[in-house]
C-alpha cells in the first residue's frame, strides 16, 4: 500500500470533490506553503504540551472537589488546628499543606518546608476568590469558594519566599500575602518537633 | 451612498466609543501612577479598584461594543449599496446601549461596583452596575440583528452572487457576538441579577466564572474582526495595491468564528472547578485558532509586498521602505502587525496548559493583552477614524501630520508600557494590586520597572488626548470637502457556497459548543456543590 501525503494536487482534488463551484478556486503555491508552515508550527507547540502532561503528568492544578465554605471551621480537613505542615507524609513521601485563604491573609500565617521535597498545597478559601502564587515558581492556583485547590510543587533553593494573593479578593488585597520559608533538607525543624511549625 | 441615516448613526455610534476611550486613558494614566508608588498622595486601594473597574469597562465594554456597531452600519451600506434596514430599530439599540452605560457608570464612579470588568462574585456590586452591563449587550442584539437581517435581504435579491467581503466579515462578527454573548447573559439573567436583587442569597461561583469564560475568549475576537476588516480591506488599497488573496480572507474569519467560541477554559487553567481533560481539549481550541491569525498576518504584509514592489520597492526587504509610511492606515497596519507579533508571543505562553501557572494573573497578562487589544485592535479602530471621520463630517482631516505623530506615539508608549510589566510578569508580581505590600527581598527586585510604566502610561494619555483633538478640529474646523471620495473597487470573484454563507458553520459551532461545555456546565447542577453568600469590598 502506498501513501499518499496530502500536497497541493492532493487539496485540489478534495475541493473539487466539494462541489463544482471549487473548480473555480486557485490555491496560491506561496499560500499553501504557508499553511503547512502554521499547520506545523501549531502541532509542534500541541505536541510539545502533549508529550509533557502524558508522559511527565504536567497538568494545570484541577481537583474538582467541593467543599462548604462558610463552614470550613468545622470541617475534618480544615478546622483550625489542622491547618499548615501536615506531621505525618502522603504514603508517597510528599508533604501536604492545608491553608485556609481568607481576606487577607493565608492561614497559618507562616509555613516552614523542606527544599526538594514534592509538596502537596491543599487549600480553601472561607469567603470569595483568592489566588495562591509564590513568585517565579510554578505554585500557583485560584482558589474559589466551595471547592478545594489542590496544587503540586517542589521547591529546589532554599529562601525566604512570599506567597501572594493574585486574585483581587476586595480593598485589603495588596496586604494579603504569608511567608513559606524553605530550609535544606537536613535543617528542616519539623523532624525534630514532629511537624509542629514556628 | 452616504445617506444621512447611515452617517448619523455612524457618528453617534463613534461619539460615545471614542468619548469612552479619551477618558479611559486618564484612569488608565492614574492607575500608572498609583501603582508605582512614586506619589504617595495618590495611594488609594479604593479609588484605584474603582478606576481599574471603570477603565476596563469603558474600554473593553464601551470603546469597542459602540465602535463596531458604527463600523458595521458603515460597512453594511457602503458595501451591500443598500440603506440601513430599520433605522428605528437600530437607534433603539442605540438607545439601550447608552441607557446601559450611564446605569452602569454611576455606581462604578461612586466606587460601588468596583469588581473589575470581569465581575468576581462572590464580591457583589450595585444592582445597576450589573443592570447596565446587561443592557449595553441587549442592545447590542439589535446590532446583529439588522446586520444578519441586512445580509439576508441583500442574498435573496442577489441570488447566486458572492456578498462582499466587508459584510461577510461583519456578518460572521455580528453572530459571533450573538454565541459569545449568550454566556455572561446567563450569567447575568439567571445568577448575578437575582442575587444582587436580594431574591437569592447565594451564587454558584464555578458555574458564573465558566459561564463568563464562555464569553471572555470569543469576545476578543468580536473586538479583532473589525481591526481584521480593515487590515483586510482598507490596507491592501491604501498602500497601493490589492489584497492578496480573498480566498484566504474569507477562511480566516470563518475560522475565527468556528475556532474562536468553544475555547474559554484558557482562561479557568488555574481554576479547582474543571477537570484537566476539559482544560486539555480547550488548549487545543486555543491554540487552533492561531492559524486564522497567521493567515491573517501573511495574506496582509503579502498584500504589502505586492503594494511596495509596484511602487518600485526591490530586493527582499526594499519594498519594506516603499511603502507610503505617511499614510496612516499604512502606518497603523505596519504598527498594528508589530504588535500582533509581540503580543501573540506573549499569548502562546498564557495558553500553555501548564506554563501559563507561571504567569497566571500576573503583570504579563496585562502586557500581552494591552500588545493585542490596546496595541493591534485599537490602533486599527484609530486608523479607520481616520479614514471615516472626513467622509462622515464631509470635511478634511484637520492635520494628517499630527495623526502620524499620534499613532507612533501610541505604538512607542504602548511598547514602553507593556514591556516593563512582562518583565515583572516574569518576576511574579500579580497584576490585581494597588500597591506592593509584600516585606519580602524578593520583591524588592520590582522596583525599578516602576517607573518605566509611568513614563509609557503618560506617552499614551498624550497620544490619546491628540487623537481626540483631530477629530474634534476635523468635526469643527476642517476645510469642506468638495467631492464624495471615489468607492473602492470592491469586484469579487465568485466564492464557493461554504465561504459565502454561515448555515453550516452554525450548525459546526453548535457541535463545538455542546461537546466542549456541554458537561462542565451540566456538572454543576450534577454535582453536590455549596454556594457562598454575598460579600462587599
Ligand atoms: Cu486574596
Amino acid at each position: 500500500m502506498q501513501i499518499r501525503f496530502p500536497d497541493k494536487k492532493w487539496f485540489h482534488e478534495k475541493l473539487a470533490g466539494l462541489g463544482g463551484e471549487m473548480s473555480q478556486l486557485e490555491i496560491n503555491e506561496l499560500e499553501w506553503k504557508w499553511l503547512v508552515v502554521s499547520l506545523a508550527m501549531i502541532g509542534l507547540f500541541v505536541g510539545a504540551i502533549v508529550v509533557t502532561a502524558v508522559s511527565h503528568g504536567i497538568h494545570p492544578p484541577s481537583h474538582v472537589e467541593t467543599i462548604d465554605s462558610a463552614s470550613l471551621h468545622l470541617s475534618q480537613e480544615f478546622a483550625e488546628d489542622r491547618l499548615g505542615v501536615q506531621p505525618t507524609p502522603l504514603a508517597d513521601g510528599s508533604l501536604q499543606v492545608r491553608l485556609v485563604a481568607g481576606r487577607y491573609g493565608f492561614y497559618p500565617r507562616e509555613i516552614e518546608v523542606p527544599a526538594g521535597r514534592r509538596i502537596v498545597f491543599r487549600m480553601a478559601s472561607m469567603d470569595v476568590l483568592h489566588g495562591a502564587h509564590i513568585p517565579m515558581t510554578n505554585m500557583s492556583t485560584m482558589i474559589v469558594p466551595g471547592y478545594v485547590s489542590e496544587v503540586v510543587s517542589v521547591f529546589p533553593k532554599p529562601g525566604e519566599y512570599p506567597m501572594l494573593c493574585n486574585e483581587y479578593c476586595g480593598l485589603g488585597h495588596d496586604h494579603m500575602w504569608s511567608k513559606v520559608t524553605v530550609v535544606a533538607q537536613e535543617n528542616w525543624r519539623a523532624h525534630a518537633t514532629g511537624g509542629e511549625q514556628p | 451612498m452616504n445617506d444621512a441615516t447611515t452617517t448619523r448613526l455612524t457618528l453617534f455610534n463613534f461619539w460615545v466609543a471614542f468619548g469612552a476611550f479619551g477618558l479611559a486613558c486618564f484612569f488608565g494614566m492614574y492607575q500608572v501612577l498609583e501603582r508605582s508608588g512614586l506619589f504617595a498622595f495618590l495611594q488609594s486601594p479604593a479609588v484605584y479598584f474603582a478606576s481599574v473597574s471603570t477603565h476596563g469597562v469603558l474600554m473593553a465594554f464601551v470603546l469597542t461594543t459602540f465602535f463596531i456597531m458604527g463600523f458595521g452600519y458603515y460597512t453594511a451600506v457602503h458595501s451591500l449599496r443598500q440603506p440601513v434596514w430599520n433605522p428605528r430599530l437600530a437607534w433603539t439599540g442605540y438607545g439601550v446601549c447608552v441607557v446601559g452605560v450611564v446605569l452602569a457608570a454611576v455606581p462604578l464612579l461612586l466606587g460601588k461596583a468596583s469588581v473589575l470588568y470581569t465581575f468576581y462574585p462572590p464580591i457583589q456590586a450595585n444592582v445597576f452596575f450589573y443592570l447596565g452591563a446587561t443592557l449595553l449587550v441587549v442592545g447590542s442584539w439589535f446590532w446583529c440583528a439588522i446586520m444578519l437581517v441586512m445580509l439576508a435581504r441583500w442574498k435573496k435579491d442577489h441570488s447566486g452572487e458572492t456578498v462582499p467581503l466587508p459584510m461577510f466579515a461583519t456578518a460572521a462578527n455580528a453572530l459571533l457576538w450573538l454565541w459569545t454573548s449568550v454566556g455572561v447573559a446567563l450569567e447575568s439573567v439567571f445568577q448575578l441579577l437575582p442575587w444582587a436583587l436580594g431574591l437569592t442569597d447565594t451564587i454558584d461561583v464555578g458555574l458564573a466564572r465558566t459561564l463568563f469564560a464562555w464569553t471572555l475568549h470569543p469576545i476578543v475576537y468580536f473586538w479583532l474582526i473589525p481591526a481584521y476588516i480593515a487590515l483586510y480591506c482598507y490596507v491592501p488599497q491604501a498602500a497601493g495595491g490589492k489584497l492578496f488573496s480573498e480566498l484566504l480572507a474569507r477562511t480566516a474569519f470563518v475560522l475565527i468564528l468556528v475556532l474562536g467560541l468553544p475555547i474559554g477554559f484558557h482562561h479557568l487553567y488555574m481554576d479547582p472547578e474543571q477537570g484537566a481533560g476539559w482544560k486539555f481539549l480547550h488548549m487545543v481550541g486555543t491554540f487552533a485558532v492561531a492559524i486564522p491569525t497567521l493567515l491573517t498576518g501573511f495574506t496582509v504584509i503579502a498584500s504589502l509586498e505586492m503594494a511596495g514592489r509596484r511602487q518600485g520597492g526591490a530586493g527582499l526587504f526594499g519594498w519594506i521602505g516603499a511603502l507610503p509610511w505617511k499614510n496612516p492606515m499604512v502606518l497603523a497596519a505596519i504598527l498594528s502587525l508589530l504588535m500582533l507579533v509581540l503580543g501573540g508571543f506573549g499569548g502562546i505562553v498564557n495558553a500553555s496548559y501548564a506554563m501559563n501557572a507561571m504567569v497566571h494573573n500576573t503583570a504579563w497578562v496585562p502586557g500581552h493583552f494591552h500588545l493585542i487589544f490596546a496595541g493591534t485592535v485599537v490602533t486599527m479602530y484609530l486608523a479607520v477614524a481616520y479614514k471615516l471621520w472626513p467622509e462622515l463630517c464631509g470635511r478634511k482631516l484637520y492635520s494628517g501630520d499630527l495623526a502620524l505623530v499620534q499613532l507612533w506615539g501610541w505604538f512607542i508608549g504602548m511598547v514602553v508600557m507593556t514591556t516593563p510589566w512582562h518583565i515583572l510578569g516574569l518576576l511574579g508580581q500579580p497584576r490585581r494590586i494597588s500597591a506592593v505590600q509584600y516585606n519580602s527581598v524578593l520583591t524588592l527586585s520590582w522596583d525599578p520597572y516602576e517607573s518605566l510604566m509611568v513614563i509609557g502610561g503618560f506617552i499614551l494619555l498624550i497620544s490619546a488626548c491628540q487623537f481626540v483633538y483631530i477629530l474634534y478640529k476635523t468635526q469643527t474646523a476642517g476645510e469642506k470637502l468638495e467631492a464624495e471620495p471615489a468607492a473602492a473597487d470592491d469586484a469579487v470573484r465568485p466564492t464557493p457556497a461554504w465561504l459565502n454563507g454561515f448555515t453550516l458553520w452554525n450548525r459546526v459551532i453548535l457541535v463545538l459548543m455542546v461537546l466542549s461545555y456541554g458537561y462542565p456546565i451540566l456538572q454543576f447542577f450534577v454535582l453536590k456543590t455549596y454556594n457562598p453568600s454575598a460579600w462587599g469590598y
